[in-house]
């Protein structure tokens, strides 16, 4: 069966742009423009709380780790549809390639605001300092092909608004190219961003310190992005007073589950394997967080245990939050919580560190907003959708 | 009328006149004095009057294996000046550095002195005590060492050992030792007050000896018999250089730059760590600021301890005794960091219950359009299909 | 070409059991140090806590004070950083009356970088900042080449690598071992200025050889210990007596070996040094890599059956369209 098209075409949502909740995020933005100013005239020291105890702070560890994790709707999504064939996903294609490219472009900028030496980032791409036995150096290089290759991907919006068809035609020929390296980049980088804590050795606690790192934030990605997707379509379909897709979600919920199962049962075994099962039941703080963090992901699977909570749309975004919830706390327990370089190291970030990752989401939803209101990435609205989608 | 002001006491008048000094001169002394020892605040009067109305105690000082450089030492003492001790503190008994007489006469005078005063003199020793070959390397008027301290000690109301040399040794008991030279405390059997010291400072002699006369016992020591208040504390916990040796700032050469600065001498050997004594607070000589070997640029030599003086080369390393490091210190485990700030964890917390609350709101209201949805499905489906 | 639920997840398994299989057993053998590597032996025995080499090294390497009290008067660092390359620490127990003893005692532990053999900032680094010397094998730094991420920071087991968070233009701080000195014919001022020879400098193969025989020594006899430059012999040795050493030399095979080793009295671990592996983590974090990415092969016939599948899909996708129009 190939993708089928019996869904409108996408098409601008149109409307006014500013909105309460518009002028709210761009107040949002502003504030960490201010706050990014003063880094840059004196130092991270000035604007955040990181130290050598703790040299990555949220602007690492949220803004890119999670926050890349966040972007992997488009992903899942393509994954699904242009991989395993699955049409019927097709009309979340557009939407979850937006998310993941504001996500990941914000998340590239991230990275750049954070860089102690900014100015020699691009040494990263250049051979003679590249230094490939490293981690990083094959993040980096993962996540802005990744970021090419999507805008490349997104493009035939752009091309349609612009009525560039030539262009668009071209495009094509070699769009099955770009979307298979739109599915190979993020399944290296986002198992790389755990390869990032195994060279941190002792330092990771043995709850999350494993070789199988890469594999468990692989999963977790993909799992997170169905979540992602989930989650936008509820927040737009409420956004926008526009109705839900709830056979898709239902359907989209289901292969989440069975990824998240898969997950469960290799990071169970694993901790097994390796004798960390002790650890699990010590009284520490560590400890409490690694409980909260697998509670939330086992979560959804009790949410939508039964076929009639899949049509649930409030139980679904639920339990996507809670998938979004329990990833975002894998990223932060392996990356904060359960590092440490030595004892008397303390962190928690400062206000305006606080404020810039705000600011970096509200620059994300504001950007989303404006692109769907003036370019065509929600599918059109008819009677005829409602009945189709039965 | 403060009891005591002494302003019409007849003792005081008749100390005035005795020593030939003003009462407040004498009673600055007594309260210098007290301030070397450590006493409390009201010493010195105890002190004023103990001199000003007990009779004056008689001393025997015996000479062994010594330089004099002791009594020397004393000889240079200001307050109170030594004439004025030996003629007007105490009753000098027998001393053949400042005896007029000498030979049998000396001999008699001391033997009478011991008769007269018998368990109340005060024996001090100045000098080690050969005891190779029985003794035969130091004699007397005929008589060994040994035989006159064991002597002289018998019916001692105390005996004090001034210098090292009769504290534990000294310099004549330097490897290899050749006449067995040992302490007077050795020689008699016993821990007896000592005051080391090549030579010692003469306050801690005086002080001693004054303590004695005021409270009729000797001054605290410690388990070595050295008393407390002159050798409790290390050189190096109050040298005036200890900010240097802290800085890690050294002399590295006689002369260099670092010596003309006054840096640590440490480097050079100074045995300050490893040295009891107070030179560094009460100096030497009274002529002011930096009057001691370290204040001139010349590393302690640990002339008071055992092991250390005239047995370990000047220019060797001392060990450190006691290293109390200054409070800024860096432990292994230092907080560092910024943990939360109120602000950040309002923030925190507000974004969070943001959050709670917007998605809660998002999942209510989804429940309820599903159940219009359906609804409206329903009704579609109805419409449709009547039957 | 549909796929159905069971193969589906059968694809999903094996591609994750592939993952997972792909994790090796055997990481690749730690890195050798060079054989003529230089470092430094740190006896925390002899060590006075004079802090010599805390100025001398600030003096040789132009760094700032660095203050931790309130009149701001004197360099008085309590850990390295942005403007401190080394510091002496002290351990303090109890009464702290004896010095080199566990139990109401004190010891002195110097912190600066051990230029490991198989270094994890090296292998973390992605622009080649950080660089081992082949020949020396001291670790060092270019700030020319760094973008500031940090990872070395977080990476080093011994927490080493610092960052200069309060400048705008900041740089990591680490000890180079003054590699800056040795064309001068001058070597590490740490090692130059101790007084006791708690820091010598020298070819680390002799400075094994050396702390071999202090652990053979009979504790309170006295010994020679050599002072400054172990190879040179430019200063006068120091004696004292041998103390009754923990019999460990600390960086013989911490994470594959160090260029700085450390003898002490009381355990290490209670002077801040991490009990730490045989195997470097350098070593782990590489072979991942190389097992999951080497030589692209993996990645290459990944992205080989990618594009065919997407191809077929889309080319299916395409003419549905243009039936459409």
């Amino acid at each position: 069966m190939s993708a089928s098209h019996n869904h409108p075409a996408p098409a601008p949502l149109g409307g006014s742009f500013v909105t309460p909740t518009t002028v709210i995020l761009a107040l949002l933005v502003a504030i960490a423009g201010v706050i990014m100013l003063v880094r840059f005239f004196f130092g991270l020291g000035a604007v955040t709380n990181i130290n050598d105890g703790y040299p990555w702070g949220i602007w690492v560890v949220y803004d890119v780790v999670i926050g890349s994790a966040f972007a992997c709707g488009g992903y899942s999504v393509a994954l699904l549809v242009y991989i395993f064939n699955k049409g019927e996903y097709h009309p979340m294609v557009r939407p979850a390639l937006l998310a993941s490219l504001f996500g990941y472009t914000l998340a590239g900028a991230g990275v750049m605001l954070d860089l102690g030496r900014y100015w020699n980032f691009w040494h990263i791409f250049w051979p003679g300092y590249a230094q490939v036995n490293s981690v990083m150096f094959e993040v980096a290089v993962c996540i802005t092909a990744y970021i090419v290759v999507m805008w490349i991907e997104f493009s035939p919006a752009f091309l349609e608004k612009f009525g560039m068809k030539n262009v668009k035609r071209k495009l094509n020929k070699f769009l099955f190219l770009i979307i298979a390296l739109g599915v190979l980049l993020p399944s290296m980088h986002q198992s790389s961003l755990g390869s990032l804590l195994v060279v941190f050795g002792y330092q990771i606690h043995p709850l999350w310190q494993t070789m199988l790192l890469p594999l468990l934030f692989l999963m977790t990605a993909l799992a997170i992005g169905f979540a992602v997707v989930i989650f936008e379509a509820c927040l737009s379909s409420s956004g926008f007073k526009r109705p839900l897709e709830m056979q898709l979600l239902g359907k989209l919920s289901k292969v989440m589950l069975w990824m998240l199962t898969a997950y469960l049962i290799v990071r169970f075994v694993d901790l097994i394997v390796r004798g960390a099962v002790g650890s699990m039941f010590e009284l520490r703080i560590e400890t409490l967080m690694f409980w909260i963090e697998n509670a939330l992901f086992i979560a959804p699977l009790v949410i939508l245990a039964s076929p009639q909570s899949r049509r649930n749309p409030s139980k679904l975004f639920i339990a996507a939050v809670c998938l979004m919830l329990a990833g975002f706390l894998l990223r932060i327990d392996s990356f904060l919580v359960g590092y440490e370089t030595g004892p008397g190291w303390h962190y928690f970030p400062s206000v305006p560190e606080i404020m810039v990752s705000i600011g970096m989401i509200a620059l994300e939803i504001l950007g989303y907003i404006a692109l769907v209101r003036y370019l065509p990435i929600l599918p059109g609205t008819t009677e005829s959708a409602i009945a189709g989608n039965k | 009328m403060n009891e005591n002001s002494f302003e019409n006491d007849e003792s005081m008048l008749a100390l005035e006149k005795r020593l030939g000094i003003s009462r407040r001169s004498f009673l600055q002394m007594c309260a210098a004095m007290a301030a070397t020892m450590g006493l409390p605040k009201g010493a010195e009067a105890a002190m004023a009057k103990a001199v000003a109305t007990k009779k004056r105690p008689s001393v025997i000082w015996l000479h062994f294996q010594e330089c004099t450089g002791c009594t020397e030492s004393l000889l240079r003492a200001e307050h109170p000046t030594l004439e004025k001790l030996i003629l007007d503190v105490i009753s000098l008994d027998y001393h053949e550095t400042l005896f007029a007489a000498a030979g049998h006469q000396a001999e008699a005078a001391r033997k009478s002195a011991m008769k007269a005063n018998k368990g109340k003199y005060l024996l001090v020793v100045e000098g080690a005590i050969p005891t190779r070959d029985n003794g035969i390397y130091c004699k007397v008027g005929g008589q060994t060492a040994i035989e006159m301290l064991k002597e002289c000690a018998a019916d001692a109301a105390a005996v004090i050992a001034i210098g090292s040399c009769s504290s534990w040794g000294g310099m004549p008991s330097t490897p290899p030792n050749p006449t067995g030279a040992k302490s007077a405390g050795e020689v008699l059997g016993k821990v007896i007050p000592n005051i080391p010291g090549c030579p010692p400072n003469p306050y801690n002699f005086l002080s001693t000896v004054v303590h004695f006369l005021t409270f009729g016992k000797l001054p605290d020591v410690d388990d070595i018999g050295r008393p407390k208040f002159a050798y409790s504390r290390l050189i190096h916990e109050n040298c005036e250089r200890r900010a240097h040796f802290d800085a890690g700032r050294f002399a590295l050469e006689f002369g260099d730059e670092g010596h003309k600065r006054g840096y640590c001498l440490y480097k050079l050997g100074c045995k300050g760590p490893e040295t009891h004594a107070n030179c560094p607070a009460i100096l030497f000589g009274d002529v002011g600021n930096a009057s001691w070997p370290v204040g001139t640029g010349h590393p302690c030599i640990g002339c008071t301890e055992k092991g250390i003086a005239f047995a370990k080369p000047i220019h060797a390393l001392a060990e450190l005794k006691s290293v109390r490091p200054p409070a800024g210190f860096p432990g292994i485990i230092e907080d560092q960091g910024k943990g939360a700030s109120t602000g950040a964890l309002i923030l925190a917390a507000a974004v969070a219950g943001a959050a709670a609350g917007a998605g809660a709101m998002m999942a209510k209201n989804l429940g309820k359009n599903v159940k219009l949805d359906e609804g409206d499905a329903h009704k579609k489906q109805a419409e449709r299909n009547p039957s | 070409m549909s796929i159905s639920r069971r193969d589906f997840l059968k694809g999903a398994l094996a591609g994750g059991s592939l993952l997972a299989a792909g994790a090796p057993a055997e990481a690749r053998e730690n890195k050798v140090m060079p054989g003529e590597a230089l470092g430094l032996l740190y006896d925390s025995t002899l060590c006075i806590g004079c802090k010599a080499c805390v100025s001398a090294c600030k003096e040789v390497n132009d760094m700032p004070p660095e203050f931790s009290t309130e009149d701001h008067l004197w360099d008085t660092p309590l850990d390295i950083s942005g403007k401190t390359l080394n510091v002496i620490k002290v351990y303090q127990n109890g009464t702290a009356e004896n010095k080199d003893s566990e139990i109401d005692g004190f010891a002195f532990m110097k912190v600066s970088c051990l230029h490991c053999a198989d270094p994890s900032c090296v292998s973390a680094c992605p622009v080649s900042a950080m660089t081992k010397d082949p020949v020396t094998g001291i670790v060092g730094y270019d700030k020319d080449v760094c973008i500031g991420c940090r990872y070395c920071v977080a990476a080093c087991p011994f927490g080493v690598p610092r960052f200069q968070y309060d400048k705008a233009i900041p740089q990591i701080s680490k000890c180079q071992l003054c590699r800056q000195r040795i064309p001068e014919g001058k070597y590490a001022a740490c090692a130059q200025v101790c007084p006791t020879g708690a820091t010598l400098y020298g070819k680390v193969k002799d400075l094994h050889a050396e702390s071999q025989r202090r652990l053979a020594m009979k504790p309170g006899e006295y010994a020679t210990f050599p002072r400054g430059n172990i190879n040179t012999h430019d200063q006068s040795p120091h004696t004292a007596k041998a103390a009754k050493y923990i019999p460990h030399i600390y960086g013989e095979k911490e994470v594959g070996g160090t260029q700085m080793l450390k003898l002490s009295a009381v355990p290490f671990d209670k002077l801040g040094m991490p009990t730490l592996p045989d195997q470097s983590f350098a070593s782990k974090s590489e072979t991942l890599q190389h097992t999951l990415y080497g030589g692209l092969i993996a990645p290459l016939a990944f992205l080989g059956v990618l594009s065919f599948v997407a191809k077929r899909n889309v080319k299916h996708d395409d003419d549905a369209n243009d039936e459409k129009k």
